[in-house]
Formats: C-alpha cells, sequence, structure tokens
C-alpha cells in the first residue's frame, strides 16, 4: 500500500499545473467513457472521448497524457475514429499514435498524439476510439501466499480521466473477475453491483484533474508471462514452414511461500492452488502438422491437439503446475504447408504470418521473431504493423555455404493484441532450391571417383625400396605358380579324360574312340612340358621361389611318371581288348599299374595342396 | 589355349565381382538393420538419453562440446561430490565422449543442425553396425567370408549387444564392444599376414579401447594367453611375434597417455601377464634364432647350459616380483578385477560393487534371454574351430572360453561374450549351410549330369571332377593390376582348396540336407523373432520414463523423474546443494544442474556411507548431517503410490549396510524385525523413524486413510506424523519422486547459545551427532 499512496501525491502535482494548462482550452471533451477489464492479468482499457472544437483554429492532432506509472506499463495502444451515430458505429482503420513531448509539461506524463485523418475544424466534432492494453499493472497484494490462500492483487487507477481538455462529462467502469472484492475506494458516485464497479458521472471536471482509486480484488488466474520468447520461424521452399517457439515462462502472480503439498493440491485442485497454471491452449493455424513440445531433457508427454478446418488446437501442460513464482520452460515447435502462408507479388514473394504468440493468455516481455529466409534469398524487407526493433543475422543450417539470412524482430511487452498479420518480402530464384540436391549428388559423385582411382592406383612410396622390390617378385612367382599350377590341374584332367575313355571303353568296346581320346591327350600332353618350361626356369631363377622350386620339381617328376604309368596303362588296356581278352584278365594285368598310379595320384595331389598352400 | 579360356575368364570375373558386391550390400544391409534395430526405443518412446551412466556422459559430452577438449583435460567438476569435488578429465574413460565430439564436430563442420543430445542418442546404434562389421571382418579372418556374414548378422540383432546399444543407451560399452573387436580382428589379421603395419593399427585399435572402457585389460590378458597357446602348442612363428610385441610396446605406451590409466599400465597387476608373456616370447624367439644357427647336438648343450642358469635367475626375479606384489594389500589387483577373479570377493568386502544388480552373477534364463539360440550354436562352433585348428581359430576358441567365465561372475560382462557367441554360431551356422548346400548342390548335378551312375554310390564322388574342373579353369588369371590381382588370387586359392577339400568330405543324402537346411532356417528364425522382440519390448525401456497400458489399451506415462528434475533446475537456485542416495546423482546433475552430494561414480565410500547414515539416521541427526553438508534439498524416490518397485524404501537396506559399514552406531539389525525387512506396523522403531522411512511417507497415509504401500503390498507402520526440520517443497504427479527442503535453524534460545556453538563448529562427523542428547535449535 505504501506505493499506492505515494501516487496519491502525484494527484497535488497535477492539480499544480492545473494552473498553467491553458494552451489546450481549444478542445472540449464532451462525452468521455472508461472501461477497464480487470478479469485477466492483462489489464485492457477502452476510452471513448467525443470531442468538440471550440477554438478558431482547426485541430489536427490530438494529445494524450498518461502517468508514467501507466506508461511504462504500456503494451498496445491504438486509436480510432468512430463516425455515424449511435450503436451503429463503423470504425474506421486505426490511425496513427505516436509519443509526443510538447513544451512544459511535467516530466511524470508520458504523451502520445493521436494525429487525425483529417483536420477537425471550428465547431466540428468526433469520437474517438482509444484502446489501451496493459501488463505488469497489476500488483499482487500479499506479495506471497500459501497454497491454501487466494491470490489479491491491487489496482491504481484515477476516477478522472487524465486529459489535458476540459471534460464535461465523464464515467469509468471497472470489471472484476468475480464479484468479490477485497476493498475499493470510495469517492462520491461509486457504485458497486455484480462483478462491476462504477465511477461517476462526473461533470465540469477541468483539465488534468486527478483522484487515484485502488481496487483490492481477488483473481485467481495464473499470470503466465514469458520472460523471453524466440519465434522462429523458417522457410524451406520444399513446401514447409517450420515454427520453433521458445519460451521461458513464469508465473508473475502472488509467489508461493511454504509448503507445496501435492496431495493438498490433487485432493482439491481448486481451492490448494486456485492459481496455479496447469496448462496452456496454443491456437495453430489450420494444417499444422508434425507438432512437439519438448524442453531441454526431453519431451513433455502431458499435451493435446485438436484439429479442425479452421485451426488446430494445442493444449500443452507444463511439467509440473506452476505455481507463483515458479519458472519453466519448453518449446513447441510445428510446421505449416508453405502454400497458405507464401505468396507472390510483383516478383517478389512475400511470406504472411502472424507476429505474437499463440497462446491467447500469456504476456510476453521480450519478443524476438527471427524469419529465416532460404540460401539466397535477396533484397528481403518487412513490413510490421507496429514498431519494432530490426536486425538481421545469417543461420548456417542444413549443408549451408553461404548461410541463410535471418530477420530479427524485437519487441518487448507483447500481448494478444499484437498477435496481427505481417509480411516479409524478398527475391528468390527456384534454381537455388536444387544446389544443395546437386551438391550432395556431386559429393557422392566424387567420393566414387575417389574410389575408382583408389582401387586402380599404386600408393607405394618408394618404387626401388628393396621391400617393395621383393614383393614384386614374390608377386611375380606366385603367378608363375598359379600358371604353373593351373598346367598342373590341366595334365590332371587330360588324365581324368583318359581314364575316362578306357571306362567308356570297358562300356562300350569302342576301341577306334578310345584311341582317339588317346591321340588328342598325347599331342596336348606334349605341349605342356613346353609351357612349363619357362617357368619353371624363372623359378629357378627366382630367389624368392627357394622353398618352393624344388617341391614344384619335385611335382613335375611325380607327375611324369604318373603320366608314363597312366599311358602304360592306357596301351595295356587297349591292347588288351584289341586281342578280346577278358575283362578280369585285363584288371589282373592292369592291377600292378593301377595301384602305382593311385599311389602316385595321392602323392601329387598332396604336392598340389602343398604348393596351393604356400 | 589362350582364346578359348577368354570368356571363362570374364565370366569367372564378373562372378566374383558379383560375390563381391553381394558380399558388400548384405555388409551394408546388416550394418543398416543393427542400427534400426536399435531404434525401437526412439519410436516407442523418444530420443532421449537413458538411465544413469549415460546422463553422465552426456553432461560430459556437453562440457566438452562447449569448452573444447583441454578444458576437458583439466575438468574438475565442482557440481558433485560436494564438497570434496572430482577430477572429471582425469577419471573418466574419455573414448565414447571424444567420439560423440568428434561426431559432432564434423556434423556441425558441414552445416548440418545436430544437436548434442542427438548425436548422443545415436552413437549407439552407429556403433553397433561398426562394430558387425569389425565382427564380419575378425570372423572372415578366422573362417572365411560365409562364416563372416553369418557372424555379423547374429551380432547385429544379439540381445545381450543390444541391451547395451539401443538408442540412448550412451554409455561407454556402445564404443568399447566396436574397439575390443576391431582389435581382436587387427590382432588375427596380423597373425595372418605377419604385417607390421596390421601391427601397428593394432596399437592404434588397443589406444582407443583403452580410451573407451575399463573392459579393455580383458584384451591385454586374453592376447597374451593366446600367444602363450601358441607358444605352448608349437606354433611359434616371426608372424606371432610381429603380432604381440608390436601391441605390448606401442600399446603400453599408448595406454599409459589416457589418463584415467597413467601409471596403471606398468603398475597394475591387471597388466602384468602382458609383460611375462613379452619376455617368454623374446626368449622363445631368441631360442629359434640360435637353433636356426646351430647343429642340433650343439643346440641340446645349449639347452641345457640355458635352462640350469635360466631357471635360477628366473626364481630370482619370480620371488622379487612376488614379493613386491603381495606388498600391496588388494595384491595389486583393484576391487572390480578381483571379484572377476574371486566371485566372493565384492559381497564379501566391498558393499557398494555388490549393491549394484548388473555386478551380481547371471541366472541361466538370462542366458537364454541374452543369446538365445547362439548358446546352443557355440559348441557346434568350437567343434568347427578346431577342424582344422589355425591360430586365427585357436584364439576364437580361448575367447569364447575365457568370456563365458567372466560373463558367469558379472552380468554386465555378459556383453564380452555375446561378440564370442555370434563368432562361434557364425562359424557353426556357416560350416553347416556349406555341407548341406554343398551335398544338395552335388546331388543335384548328379542327378542331372550322370544318371547313369548311382546316386547312392556318393563316397566316390565322381561329379566333383566336373565342378573341379570348372573351378580350376577359372583360376588362369592374367591381370594388369597388381591389387585386383592379388585379391582375385586369394579367392581363387580358396575356391581351389575348398574344391579339393570337397572331394574328402562325405556328401549327405538329399532328402536329409533339405531338412537339415529347413531346420536351420528355423532357428535362424526363431532367433530373429527373439531378438526383435527383445530390442522392442526388454530392452527399449529408457527408464526415466514409464509407461503402462491401462485396461482399456491406453497409455499412461509415468514420467515423474523429468517432472522433478525440471522443477529443481527452474525454481531452485544454482548453488542449491541437492541430496539423494548415489543412484540419481548423474541424473540431478545433468537434468536439474544442480549439485549433488554423491553420484553414480562411487569413488569414496565414506561420503555415500554419510549419506546412507543421514537416510538411516532419526530426523534429527540426519538435519544436521545435511546442514553440514550445506544441503538445501534431499530427493528421494518412492514407488508406494503407483507401485514402482526400484525406490528408495527398497534400496533402504543397502543404504544402512553401507553406511554402517564406516559409521558403526548404524546396525543393519536395528532396521530388521527378525532378520525381515518390514515397513509395517511390525517393523522397528530405529526403522519407523528413519529420515528414508519418514520423507518416503509423509501424508502418504492421508492419499487412502490406510496408507497401503503398493510395492510391498501392506499398510505402512507409522502412519501420522509431521516433519520438524524439514518441509515438503514438491512431490511429483505420481509421487514417484519427493523433493524436501531443509528447516532453517529457529532462533537460538540466549541461555544455550555457549553451548551449542562449540559444539556446531565440530559438527563434521556423523559419529558426533549420534553421541550428543540435545537438540541446540530447541
Amino acid at each position: 500500500m505504501k506505493r499506492i499512496r505515494s501516487d496519491l501525491s502525484l494527484v497535488f502535482i497535477f492539480a499544480f499545473f492545473v494552473l498553467f494548462s491553458t494552451g489546450f482550452s481549444d478542445l472540449v471533451v464532451s462525452k468521455l467513457d472508461r472501461q477497464i477489464d480487470l478479469s485477466s492479468p492483462v489489464v485492457r482499457t477502452t476510452i471513448s472521448l467525443k470531442i468538440e472544437n471550440n477554438g478558431a483554429n482547426s485541430v489536427s492532432e490530438i494529445l494524450l497524457p498518461f502517468p508514467e506509472h501507466q506508461a511504462k506499463n504500456f503494451a498496445f495502444l491504438s486509436a480510432k475514429i468512430s463516425e455515424g451515430k449511435g450503436k451503429t458505429k463503423d470504425s474506421s482503420d486505426s490511425i496513427p499514435v505516436a509519443i509526443a513531448t510538447p513544451e512544459g509539461m511535467p516530466p511524470a506524463m508520458t504523451w502520445y498524439s493521436v494525429s487525425l485523418p483529417k483536420e477537425l475544424v471550428k465547431g466540428g466534432s468526433l469520437t474517438l476510439e482509444v484502446k489501451a492494453v496493459f501488463t505488469n499493472i497489476l500488483r499482487p497484494f500479499p506479495e506471497k501466499v500459501t497454497q491454501a490462500d487466494v491470490q489479491l492483487v491491487a489496482f491504481q487507477e484515477s476516477a478522472h480521466f487524465l486529459s489535458p481538455y476540459r471534460v464535461k462529462f465523464q464515467s469509468l467502469a471497472i470489471k472484476l473477475p468475480e464479484p468479490k472484492i477485497e476493498s475499493y475506494t470510495k469517492l462520491e458516485n461509486t457504485k458497486f453491483s455484480g462483478s462491476e464497479l462504477k465511477y461517476g458521472p462526473y461533470e465540469n471536471l477541468p483539465p488534468f484533474s486527478y483522484s487515484t482509486v485502488v481496487v483490492h480484488y481477488a483473481i485467481n488466474k495464473p499470470f503466465a508471462v514469458a520472460q523471453e520468447l524466440v519465434r522462429e520461424i523458417e522457410i524451406s521452399h520444399w513446401g514447409n514452414v517450420q515454427i520453433t517457439e521458445h519460451y521461458n515462462l513464469v508465473h508473475a502472480g502472488a509467489e508461493l511461500t511454504g509448503e507445496f503439498s501435492r496431495l493438498d493440491y490433487q485432493a482439491r485442485p481448486h481451492v490448494r492452488g486456485a492459481s496455479a497454471l496447469r496448462n496452456l491452449v496454443a491456437k495453430l493455424p489450420a494444417r499444422a502438422h508434425s507438432i512437439y513440445y519438448r524442453d531441454e531433457i526431453g519431451n513433455i508427454s502431458t499435451s493435446n491437439v485438436w484439429s479442425d478446418s479452421a485451426k488446430t488446437l494445442l493444449e500443452i501442460e507444463p511439467r509440473y503446475p506452476m505455481f507463483g513464482g515458479w519458472k519453466t520452460a519448453f518449446t513447441i515447435g510445428y510446421g505449416l504447408p508453405l502454400r497458405d502462408f507464401l505468396f507472390q507479388s510483383e516478383g517478389k514473394r512475400f511470406l504472411n504470418i502472424t507476429f505474437g504468440c499463440p497462446m491467447s493468455d500469456v504476456v510476453i516481455e521480450n519478443l524476438t521473431v527471427k524469419v529465416v529466409l532460404p540460401e539466397g534469398s535477396k533484397e528481403f524487407t518487412a513490413s510490421v504493423p507496429f514498431p519494432v526493433k530490426q536486425s538481421q543475422e545469417i543461420k548456417f543450417s542444413h549443408l549451408d555455404i553461404i548461410g541463410r539470412p535471418v530477420i530479427v524482430l524485437e519487441k518487448t511487452n507483447a500481448v494478444p493484441e499484437h498477435n496481427q498479420h505481417f509480411q516479409v518480402y524478398y527475391k528468390f530464384s527456384n534454381l537455388s532450391l536444387l544446389s544443395e540436391p546437386s551438391m550432395l549428388i556431386f559429393g557422392f559423385f566424387l567420393f566414387f571417383v575417389a574410389c575408382v582411382v583408389y582401387t586402380h592406383a599404386d600408393f607405394t612410396i618408394s618404387k626401388t625400396s628393396p621391400s617393395y622390390l621383393a614383393k614384386l617378385q614374390w608377386d611375380e612367382v606366385q603367378t608363375t605358380i598359379q600358371q604353373f599350377l593351373n598346367i598342373m590341374n590341366r595334365c590332371l584332367i587330360l588324365h581324368d579324360k583318359l581314364e575316362a575313355s578306357l571306362r567308356d571303353l570297358s562300356r562300350t568296346g569302342d576301341v577306334q574312340a578310345c584311341k582317339a581320346a588317346r591321340k588328342s591327350a598325347d599331342s596336348l600332353l606334349k605341349e605342356l612340358p613346353k609351357e612349363l618350361k619357362p617357368l619353371l626356369s624363372f623359378l629357378q631363377s627366382s630367389p624368392q621361389a627357394v622353398q618352393i622350386t624344388p617341391k614344384v620339381e619335385e611335382l613335375i617328376t611325380k607327375e611324369r611318371e604318373l603320366q608314363e604309368k597312366l599311358m602304360l596303362k592306357h596301351s595295356t588296356v587297349v591292347e588288351a581288348f584289341e586281342k578280346k581278352s577278358g575283362a578280369r584278365d585285363i584288371d589282373s594285368r592292369v592291377a600292378a599299374v593301377q595301384q602305382k598310379i593311385t599311389l602316385l595320384r595321392q602323392e601329387v595331389d598332396d604336392l598340389l595342396k602343398v604348393i596351393d598352400e604356400i | 589355349m589362350a582364346a578359348p579360356e577368354n570368356p571363362q575368364q570374364q565370366a569367372a570375373t564378373i562372378r566374383h565381382a558379383f560375390g563381391n558386391v553381394l558380399s558388400f550390400l548384405i555388409l551394408l544391409l546388416i550394418g543398416v538393420l543393427a542400427f534400426s534395430i536399435r531404434l525401437f526405443s526412439v519410436i516407442k518412446y523418444e530420443s532421449v538419453i537413458h538411465e544413469f551412466d549415460p546422463y553422465f556422459n552426456y553432461r560430459v559430452t556437453q562440457f566438452l562440446i562447449k569448452s573444447g577438449v583441454y578444458d576437458f583435460w583439466n575438468w574438475f567438476d565442482d557440481r558433485t561430490w560436494y564438497p570434496l569435488g572430482r577430477v572429471i578429465g582425469g577419471t573418466v574413460y574419455p573414448g565414447l565422449t571424444l567420439t560423440a565430439g568428434t561426431l559432432w564436430r564434423i556434423f556441425n563442420a558441414l552445416n548440418i543442425p545436430l544437436t548434442v543430445e542427438t548425436v548422443c542418442v545415436f552413437t549407439a546404434p552407429i556403433f553397433s553396425a561398426f562394430a558387425a562389421w569389425a565382427t564380419y571382418l575378425l570372423t572372415k579372418e578366422v573362417k572365411g567370408v560365409g562364416a563372416g556374414l553369418t557372424a555379423a548378422a547374429l551380432l547385429a540383432m544379439v540381445p545381450s549387444y543390444i541391451s547395451r546399444s539401443v538408442a540412448g543407451s550412451y554409455d561407454n560399452e556402445a564404443v568399447a564392444i566396436f574397439a575390443l573387436i576391431i582389435t581382436f580382428y587387427l590382432y588375427i589379421k596380423t597373425l595372418n599376414t605377419g604385417s607390421l603395419f596390421y601391427a601397428t593399427l593394432n596399437a592404434i585399435a588397443y589406444f582407443y579401447m583403452v580410451c573407451s572402457w575399463g573392459g579393455y585389460t580383458f584384451i591385454i590378458n586374453l592376447i597374451p594367453m593366446h600367444v602363450l597357446l601358441c607358444i605352448v602348442t608349437g606354433r611359434y612363428s616371426s608372424r606371432l611375434y610381429i603380432a604381440y610385441a608390436p601391441l605390448v610396446v606401442l600399446g603400453t605406451l599408448l595406454a599409459a597417455l589416457v589418463p584415467v590409466v597413467g601409471f596403471n599400465a606398468v603398475m597394475t597387476s591387471e597388466h602384468f601377464a602382458s609383460f611375462l608373456v613379452f619376455i617368454i616370447i623374446h626368449v622363445v624367439a631368441l631360442v629359434y634364432y640360435i637353433k636356426g644357427i646351430l647343429t642340433p647336438k650343439m643346440f641340446r648343450v645349449a639347452v641345457t647350459l640355458v635352462v640350469s642358469v635360466g631357471l635360477i635367475v628366473g626364481f630370482a626375479v619370480l620371488a622379487v616380483l612376488i614379493a613386491l606384489v603381495a606388498s600391496s594389500p588388494t595384491k595389486g589387483w583393484s576391487g572390480r578385477s578381483l571379484s572377476l577373479l574371486d566371485p566372493t570377493y565384492a559381497s564379501k568386502y566391498i558393499p557398494i560393487i555388490a549393491s549394484v544388480s548388473e555386478h551380481q552373477p547371471p541366472t541361466w534364463p538370462s542366458y537364454f534371454m541374452d543369446l538365445n539360440v547362439l548358446a546352443f550354436l557355440v559348441p557346434a562352433g568350437i567343434i568347427a574351430c578346431f577342424m582344422p585348428l589355425s591360430d586365427a581359430s585357436s584364439f576364437a576358441v580361448l575367447y569364447i572360453v575365457t568370456s563365458v567365465y567372466f560373463s558367469g561372475v558379472m552380468v554386465r560382462l555378459m556383453l564380452v561374450l555375446a561378440p564370442a557367441a555370434c563368432i562361434m554360431s557364425g562359424i557353426a551356422l556357416s560350416e553347416a549351410f556349406d555341407v548341406l548346400t554343398r551335398s544338395i548342390k552335388l546331388q543335384l548335378l548328379a542327378a542331372t549330369e550322370n544318371p547313369q551312375i548311382n546316386a547312392g554310390d556318393a563316397t566316390k564322388v565322381t561329379p566333383n571332377d566336373a565342378v573341379k574342373t570348372e573351378k580350376s579353369e577359372d583360376s588362369v588369371k592374367e591381370r594388369s593390376s597388381r591389387k585386383s590381382k592379388k585379391k582375385e588370387k586369394e579367392n581363387v586359392e580358396k575356391a581351389s582348396s575348398v574344391s579339393r577339400k570337397e572331394k574328402r568330405l562325405l556328401v549327405l543324402p538329399l532328402e536329409a540336407s533339405m531338412i537339415a537346411v529347413f531346420l536351420l532356417v528355423l532357428l535362424g528364425a526363431f532367433y530373429v523373432v527373439h531378438c526383435v522382440w527383445a530390442a522392442a519390448e526388454a530392452y527399449s525401456a529408457p527408464s526415466i520414463v514409464l509407461t503402462t497400458r491401462s485396461n482399456d489399451g491406453g497409455l499412461h506415462v509415468f514420467d515423474d523423474f523429468r517432472e522433478a528434475y525440471a522443477w529443481l533446475s527452474h525454481n531452485t537456485e544454482v548453488d542449491d546443494k541437492v541430496a539423494s542416495w548415489w543412484d540419481y546423482g548423474y541424473q540431478t546433475t545433468a537434468m536439474a544442474n544442480r549439485t549433488v552430494i554423491v553420484d553414480n561414480n562411487t569413488w569414496n565410500n565414506t561420503h555415500i556411507a554419510t549419506v546412507g547414515t543421514a537416510m538411516s539416521s532419526p530426523e534429527k541427526a540426519a538435519w544436521e548431517i545435511f546442514n553440514s553438508l550445506d544441503v538445501k534439498y534431499v530427493l528421494v524416490v518412492f514407488g508406494g503410490l503407483v507401485g514402482y518397485p526400484s525406490d528408495d524404501i527398497n534400496k533402504f537396506l543397502w543404504m544402512v549396510r553401507i553406511g554402517g559399514g564406516v559409521f558403526p552406531h548404524i546396525k543393519e539389525p536395528d532396521y530388521l524385525r527378525d532378520g525381515q525387512y518390514r515397513i509395517d506396523a511390525q517393523a522397528t522403531p530405529t526403522m519407523l523413524n528413519s529420515l528414508m522411512y519418514k520423507l518416503s511417507y509423509y501424508r502418504f497415509v492421508e492419499t487412502d486413510g490406510r496408507g497401503f504401500d503398493r510395492v510391498r503390498h501392506t499398510e505402512i507402520g507409522k502412519k501420522h506424523f509431521k516433519l520438524t526440520h524439514f518441509e515438503e517443497v514438491f512431490t511429483t504427479h505420481h509421487w514417484m519422486v519427493r523433493l524436501y527442503k531443509l528447516k532453517s535453524p529457529k532462533n537460538r534460545i540466549r541461555g544455550k547459545t555457549k553451548k551449542s556453538k562449540s559444539k556446531a563448529t565440530t559438527t563434521t562427523s556423523s559419529k558426533r551427532i549420534g553421541a550428543r542428547k540435545k537438540n541446540p535449535w530447541h
């Protein structure tokens, strides 16, 4: 209450200035209605002024002063001229309101000047609708409450509108959230009925009349204040607008003191924790998809989504019910279809999207909107319907090379009234869309080329070092041995063929065929030693093959022997056939040779294996 | 001759190229499988770090990325073990952290904006794919490509490994298993080739393993064992020397570079085996050398001479060594290693190690759960390794035998067994398929080509010749490229040796082999089904988020832990100290960013015992202990309302035990009624007055009127009580986490000021507290 009382002293200052204020006497406010809505933490005041020009000159601007303690909590101020009469007012567009500093006025007031679209001529009149929204103007009193207490706030205002003009007739209506009131300043003509408190009407008040009223009442609503909100709007021309919002939320109501009992809260939630912040509802555009809600330690599972053709409602609960003074931080994100928000005009593209936070009952102290344009955008400008601080930065994201231009818009004290559309214009060529895919393709292509080059190139550092030469030699030896083994294998195959021909002979008795087979085998076998010779001489000359050469030589001799025996067997059998001797006879004759052949074959196989393993 | 061979040669080249491409594709798919089977946790829950230790690793990674490597080495963490702090840079295995940090840096350099959390979550699945590829390489060295591919596929989805490497399980083991396998591969590769290049790579891989996990001691003991085995069985060769000697020298030097290992690499007993074998291998190398230059007779003389002298010297050295080792109390072994050698050690002397569930011996079902059919295939694999026994296959056998033992001591080491089991099963399956498909093929060939020859007369196997001819003709190669020539040769050599082996093997009847193939495929299918089930249901829960299915099919989420941590992080002062049982230390520092008294790095037993003592003391004494530690909040986990079984009341006996181990006035029997742990009306007064009981059950009775604990299934013993020194500041939605604040001391009464002051200054040891009778604040 102390602070409130100190404000009372202002009244005297204003009374003092009344004596000197003469410059505005031309204008007279004939009727002034004020309505103050205290039902939410954001205080909304609607003032309708009927102004008459009684002076000689026409007037082009109207001055509206506000006391300092209100002015610094201004969130939003707009003025409209409503033409026509009675109930059928058709309000025109809002007209510009700017801060003004008239000469010789006390510093305890902030002045706003409303420039009229057309001058108010002598004797003329107009009706001005002023809408002012304040934040942080409700003061929790007491500042700390327990879980069971009701949250009380105090609100201070003047019963008389602070006006530089003479006011003929004025009234004030204050709307409370509940029909309960702790206390209020009683002046003449004060009436409290239902949940409305009325002051007035007051007639013929001089300029700068001021009469403080204080309302102390219960409000069981959470004071959700985002100390920081960063909205990042990222445009992808592949068809998506991605919005990410980082909130730093605090319950700015009366702070909780003492115990927090979950038991009490769960048993009687509307008594023990009436003003706790349980949930928030974000109204997202229709066709919002990929919605997420998380904080720095992961997903928060307490959220719900409903959607219809006009909107998507996202209901989120913080991890814990928020009592006064408690804080939390979270992020929500969602994607929107590009075609709903991106349009083209005059060779430029423009994004048309809402500025503020999608939650209707959150006050934002510092709002930063970042619009991330696609890489390669040029000539970008932003147009916002109210003053914001603009700057630019560069953001590097998925495979960017030059980075994406970012338009940063900053606004303090943003309220739902700021949730208006704003536009970002830029130029962008569709070809730039292909840069990243083509970069990837090129990158992979280079990678494969590098692989091909690697497999075909020889990366040995020194071509003359002994180890390298030895390796080369060893490779040669290995190829030679491989060739040698192949020849041997062919040789063995020929042997097998001979054997097969013998079997055929025993089956069919076709001696001629058998002889032919023998002939071809002979000619082939004769060629083989010719092929073997250079290989063998190479092996003998090569120092690397010292260990293998004896085995190879042994193999050759063994094979020769085998070959001879085989030929012997073959000719014996064929001879026997020609003589038409019996099968048993042939077997007995060949038996000895056959035994040797099997033995030799075994040895040859073993040798082949040994060489192979080297 | 050359002209007609060309098309055949081309066909062979194409076939080999096709085979290579095919195995490359299979490997790629195995990698994808290994990665994607671990994503169940992300799909079913969310992309979040799991459990306890991963949170610490995550926090360290965040620090590394924020502050750089040099600050990381010098990081003294004052947010934990208050007021002692912890030197993180010197006590943490940096492998995992550095790996994830590097990954993050690479992604960021390419302008791919991934958060540190995302990189950490997916590190484990990525490295499981790498581990599967490394298994392929290792098994290929042991038993060829087929076995390699099978083993890789098995490893990609073995449940035991999945349990430690699902997405989000950001723990050392995730990287370490890959490091373990690649180290073994490089060792075998060196052993097979005798190349110094691979030996160097091997030392580097070993270095990476040392960086990653304390389990590196397994490598540095297993490899010397294998070397010793080779020497004893007369398999010494220069390749063995090249494989081992550089590893010991380079590996030890590199290991000593890791701060957490440092001089332990030469000081502790875990490493002595490697040095001993290092000496032995040199002696053996010398003996072989001398044997080469001396005549056999001279050699025998030399042997007798050297052996007699060497024995004397050896015994002297050994005696000194034993004396040195025996002079230290733990015989130079660390506690965890000792509990490996003597499974009863931990439960006898170190309750902190015994209190961790993953340090308990496994049960039989857990083998089936974690290995499934591999458990039955392993013996077959071991048999296959013995025919023929090579250096590489003897290593595989040794690996499986030792890891089976270790897994029997500690559940956690099941993880080391898993790759060995996969390798063995891969070999078994591949050999079986080899035999069966070959006999099917031959039978079919025989049936089509030589209908005259009796199929039953298969023992003679004449049709083999046809196969053989075909194969050996392939082997004529004349290639310009040196490299490809070499590769081809390897293949051809294998092919021809196989073709020759075929002759000697029996061919099974067609029907039998068909059925056997079918059954094997069925077995594999069972394995796959089990693995997918294990990955999806058993091992993907992140444990910080719990879910239950309600009767109507809805999903209910219990997110109480994060609720509490989020509350702590946003609504308390940055420097507030939070006391809780050590399980929640890592999570509190990582998620709530608040200073804790003890955490999961249980390096200071006394400090943990202090917290245990406080939890088991009456309220007043506990307040004094906590106050002396500057504690502002106490966090307890309570599952009684919703039936969450691993809460603090169930862990309470460990707190009593650990506390009592250091502060003897806490006696376990005081908390037990006739040896039974109970919290109902029969519980002892000490139990009912302990801080843990009071903080857990504060106002619990008011929830349902009688205080029915859904975990213990009883009504609680003491129902209505008030807290005098603590106040409830936060309780989560399902009451799983309860936070209490220490009340500030009341104003002192003038007359008692002096007396209490002198005592207050010495309030450090809890023994003193126990001895005090009066509370100065009243």
